[in-house]
C-alpha cells in the first residue's frame, strides 16, 4: 500500500507562511547555486604563488583547508589589525544603530539579512571579540562575540563575495566605518588559507602573466586594435593608426581589456582610438598605447593589497620606460580606486612623470596632480570646454540618455559633473535617474569587485535591481533607451541586467557617444553609427515612438 | 457572479490589500520583512514598492475584469524578483494562497451564508487564476535567467573566436538568440 495521503487539512496546517525568527548568528549557512561564484583554478593560484592551491568545492563539507587554518586566520588577523589602523578602528567603533543596514544594493535586492553591512561586518566583528577583546573573551555571545569555527569561515567566504565594495553603505555610516575595507580585509584572511574564487584568481593571475586581465598576448591585443582600425575605417572611411610602446610620446594611454574584447565596449574603445587620431590629426597629439600595461583594472585590488600593488605596478613602469610625460586613463571603475586612494603610496611618489597638463588646452589636472594620471572623461570635457573637438550631436539624436554613475570613480574620486558634461554636449536628450541613485549615491550594477561570472547570476540580477529600477523609472517617464556609463564591468554587465529588468534600454560607454558625434577631417558621409546601425533608420524609429508617445 | 461579496470586499480593500501585503513580506526573514514594510521610497525599496503596487493591481483585477494583461502586469514585478531571489517556486507563490486565508477571516460571518459562500467559490477560482498565471510567470523568469547564463558564454566564445579569425569571413553565422 502506499503511503498514507494527508488530508487537505493536515496539508493546509503544514504551510509555514513564515521564516522563523532567529537571532542572525543561529542562522544556518544556506549556500545556494546562483548566489556564489565557482572555487578559484588552482593553476591560477600556484602562478601567483598564493597559498593552497587545490581543487575545492563550496557545496562539498570538506574544503580542504589546511591543518591549522584557525591558527593562520587568527595571525593574519592579528598581523592586519596591528598593520591597518583603519581595520582596528572599524572593529570597534561600529555601534550598530543600522544607519547602513538598507543601504546595500544586495541586501535591498536579495532580502537576505545577512547582507546588511552591518551583519556582513559582524560576521568578522564577532570573531574580532571574540579573539582580541577582554569583555568578547569574558561575555562570549551576550557581547557578540563567537569563536571561528568552520561554519563561521564558510560563512565569511559566502557573504564577503556577496559584497562588490561600491561603498555606498559607508556614505551613510555616522562613523565614516568603510565596509569595503572590511571586505578587502576578510577577502585578504581568505586568501591566506585558498578561499578565492575563479573570476577572481583567473584574471589576476592573466594579468600577472601576460598584463591584462583577459590573458590576451600582446600580438592578439594588438590584432584586436587591428580589427576596431578596420572597422573604424568602415564606418567613417577613416583610417586610423593607433601607436603602440612609442618612446618619448607624450601620453601613454591604458584602460581595461574588457574594452579590447567585449561588447558594447569594443565601441568605446574604438571611441577612444578615433579621438586621438582627431587629435592627433588637428592638434599633433602624441598618445601610445602599450602591449604590456594593457590593463587598466586590477583583480588583484579584491584579493589582497600585495596583489594589488603586483598588477598595479606595471603602469608606472611602462610610463617611466617609455619616457612619456603622464598617464591618460580609460573608462574603468575600481582602476579609479587603486589610482586615487592606493596608487601612490603603493608604487609611488611618480616623481619622473609631469603634473599632467593638456598640451592642447593648457589645462592644468591639478587633481591628479600626485597620481599623475588624469581620467579620459576630464580630458574630453577640457577638450570640449576649450572649443577643441568638431562635434555633431544630431548622430545621437535617435538616443534618450541616462548615466549610471559607477560606483568607484564616483565614491573613489568624486568623477560627477565631466561625464555628464561630455554627455551632454554630444547628446541631445539626457535624463537623470532619482537623486537617491546617482552621484554619490548610485547604485551598483552587482557585478562589481569581482562578481561578474555567469554562475552567480541570480546574485547579479537581484543585487542589480536597484539600478535597474532606476532606469526603468526613466525608461517610462521619459522614454530613455540608453544607458551610459564609465566602467567596463558595466559595459559587461548592465546589458545583462537590462535584458532581465528593461529589455528595452542599451548600454554604452561614454567615448562611444562622443566617437558618434564626432567629425573626423576627410570622414565620409556618416550613414551608420560605430554599431554599425543605419542612422536614418534609427532616426526614423525614434521620430515613430515620439509620435505615439 | 459574486456581485454582493465583491461589494464587501470593495469596502474593506484597505484593509485587505495592507493585511495581504504584511502577510507577502513574511516570506522573508524578519529583518528583511520590517524594512520592505516600512521604507516608502520606491527607489531605496523596489522590493517593497513594486510588491505594494503588484497587490493594488491584482486587488482592481479580482473584483474586476480579469483582463490577463492587467493580472499579468500585477504579477510579473513581484514574479520576476522573487525568481532571482532565494525563494523556491513555492515560497514564491505562497502569497497567492494567502490571499484566500485573509478573505476567509475576514468575511467568517458573511461566508456562513450558503449564497455567499457560493460567491466565494467564484472568487477563489480567480485566486488561482492568479496562482497558475504566477507559476507561469515565474517559470518564464527562471528560463529567461539560464538564456541570459548561455547568451554571455555564447557572446564570450563566438566573438572571441570571430577576432581570432577562426570563423569564416562573409557568414552571417552568429548565433541568434
Amino acid at each position: 500500500m502506499a503511503e498514507k495521503q494527508p488530508t487537505p487539512k493536515e496539508m493546509l496546517d503544514r504551510i509555514d507562511y513564515q521564516p522563523p525568527h532567529v537571532d542572525w548568528m543561529e542562522t544556518p549557512l544556506d549556500i545556494r547555486k546562483g548566489m556564489y561564484c565557482y572555487a578559484a583554478n588552482p593553476k591560477s593560484v600556484a602562478t601567483l604563488g598564493l597559498p593552497n592551491a587545490r581543487p575545492w568545492n563550496p557545496l562539498d563539507a570538506d574544503w580542504k583547508l589546511p591543518e591549522n587554518w584557525q591558527q593562520i586566520i587568527h595571525e593574519g588577523f592579528k598581523e592586519r589589525l596591528e598593520r591597518f589602523r583603519s581595520v582596528k578602528v572599524f572593529m570597534d567603533i561600529c555601534v550598530r544603530c543600522g544607519a547602513c543596514a538598507d543601504k546595500c544594493h544586495y541586501f535591498i535586492g536579495t532580502g537576505d539579512p545577512k547582507n546588511m553591512p552591518v551583519l556582513r561586518a559582524e560576521l568578522l566583528r564577532s570573531v574580532y571579540r571574540n579573539d582580541f577583546t577582554r569583555l568578547g573573551k569574558l561575555l562570549g555571545k551576550a557581547n557578540g562575540a563567537r569563536p571561528l569555527t568552520l561554519d563561521v569561515l564558510k560563512e565569511w567566504w559566502y557573504y564577503l563575495f556577496q559584497c562588490s565594495e561600491c561603498r555606498r553603505c559607508s556614505l551613510f555610516c555616522p562613523y565614516g566605518i568603510d565596509t569595503a575595507e572590511i571586505t578587502i580585509f576578510g577577502r585578504e584572511l581568505l586568501n591566506l588559507v585558498g578561499l578565492n574564487i575563479d573570476w577572481i584568481a583567473t584574471p589576476v593571475s592573466n594579468c600577472y602573466m601576460n598584463g591584462n586581465h583577459l590573458g590576451i598576448q600582446p600580438h592578439a591585443f594588438k590584432d584586436m586594435l587591428d580589427f576596431f582600425v578596420d572597422d573604424i575605417e568602415e564606418k567613417t572611411g577613416v583610417k586610423v593608426a593607433p601607436k603602440y610602446m612609442k618612446k618619448g610620446a607624450d601620453i601613454l594611454f591604458i584602460t581595461p581589456s574588457g574594452d579590447v574584447f567585449a561588447d558594447p565596449g569594443t565601441y568605446t574603445a574604438m571611441g577612444y582610438m578615433m579621438l586621438f587620431h582627431y587629435l592627433e590629426e588637428k592638434y599633433g597629439l602624441d598618445v601610445t598605447w602599450s602591449t604590456y600595461a594593457s590593463e587598466g583594472g586590477n583583480f588583484g585590488f579584491f584579493t589582497s593589497h600585495e596583489t594589488m600593488k603586483r598588477l598595479n605596478a606595471k603602469m608606472y613602469a611602462e610610463a617611466k620606460r617609455l619616457g612619456v610625460k603622464w598617464i591618460l586613463g580609460g573608462e574603468c571603475g575600481h582602476m579609479w580606486r587603486v589610482i586615487n586612494q592606493y596608487m601612490d603610496t603603493m608604487n609611488g611618489p611618480a616623481d619622473f612623470l609631469d603634473v599632467p597638463v593638456n598640451p592642447i588646452t593648457g589645462t592644468r589636472f591639478e587633481s591628479a596632480r600626485s597620481t599623475k594620471m588624469v581620467h579620459i572623461t576630464e580630458f574630453t570635457a577640457d577638450l570640449i570646454r576649450n572649443g577643441k573637438l568638431d562635434l555633431d550631436p544630431a548622430r545621437n539624436d535617435h538616443l534618450k540618455v541616462t548615466y549610471h554613475d559607477s560606483c568607484n570613480p564616483s565614491r573613489g574620486m568624486g568623477l560627477f559633473e565631466e561625464p555628464r558634461y561630455v554627455i551632454n554636449n554630444v547628446c541631445k536628450h539626457f535624463y537623470e535617474m532619482p537623486a537617491n541613485t546617482i552621484r554619490e549615491q548610485t547604485f551598483c550594477c552587482g557585478s562589481g569587485a569581482g562578481l561578474n561570472a555567469g554562475e552567480n547570476m541570480e546574485l547579479r540580477l537581484s543585487g542589480g535591481l536597484p539600478r535597474a529600477n532606476a532606469v526603468k523609472h526613466v525608461h517610462e517617464k521619459y522614454g530613455v533607451n540608453m544607458l551610459a556609463c564609465v566602467c567596463a564591468i558595466d559595459r559587461a554587465a548592465l546589458p545583462t541586467l537590462m535584458d532581465y529588468w528593461v529589455p528595452e534600454v542599451q548600454v554604452t560607454g561614454v567615448h562611444e557617444l562622443v566617437a558618434n558625434a564626432l567629425n573626423l577631417p576627410g570622414q565620409a558621409e556618416r550613414t551608420t553609427n560605430l554599431r554599425g546601425e543605419d542612422l536614418e533608420e534609427l532616426k526614423a524609429q525614434a521620430e515613430g515612438e515620439t509620435d505615439e508617445g | 457572479m459574486a456581485e454582493a461579496l465583491i461589494s464587501l470586499i470593495q469596502k474593506k480593500r484597505a484593509t485587505i490589500v495592507s493585511k495581504w501585503f504584511d502577510s507577502t513580506v513574511q516570506a522573508y526573514p524578519h529583518d528583511t520583512a520590517v524594512f520592505l514594510k516600512s521604507q516608502k521610497d520606491q527607489f531605496a525599496n523596489p522590493v517593497g514598492s513594486s510588491t505594494r503596487q503588484g497587490i493594488e493591481t491584482l486587488m482592481d483585477q479580482l473584483v474586476g475584469e480579469m483582463a490577463p494583461d492587467a493580472i499579468k502586469a500585477g504579477l510579473d514585478p513581484i514574479m520576476r524578483i522573487r525568481a532571482v531571489q532565494s525563494l523556491s517556486p513555492a515560497r514564491a507563490t505562497t502569497f497567492i494562497f494567502a490571499l484566500k486565508q485573509i478573505l476567509r477571516e475576514l468575511f467568517r460571518k458573511e461566508l456562513q451564508e450558503a449564497d455567499m459562500a457560493r460567491q466565494f467559490f467564484d472568487l477563489e477560482a480567480r485566486i488561482d487564476r492568479f496562482a497558475l498565471d504566477g507559476f507561469d510567470i515565474y517559470m518564464g523568469c527562471r528560463e529567461r535567467v539560464l538564456d541570459l547564463k548561455a547568451n554571455e558564454m555564447r557572446n564570450r566564445t563566438f566573438r572571441a573566436f570571430k577576432r581570432a579569425g577562426l570563423v569564416a569571413e562573409g557568414t552571417d553565422n552568429e548565433p541568434k538568440e
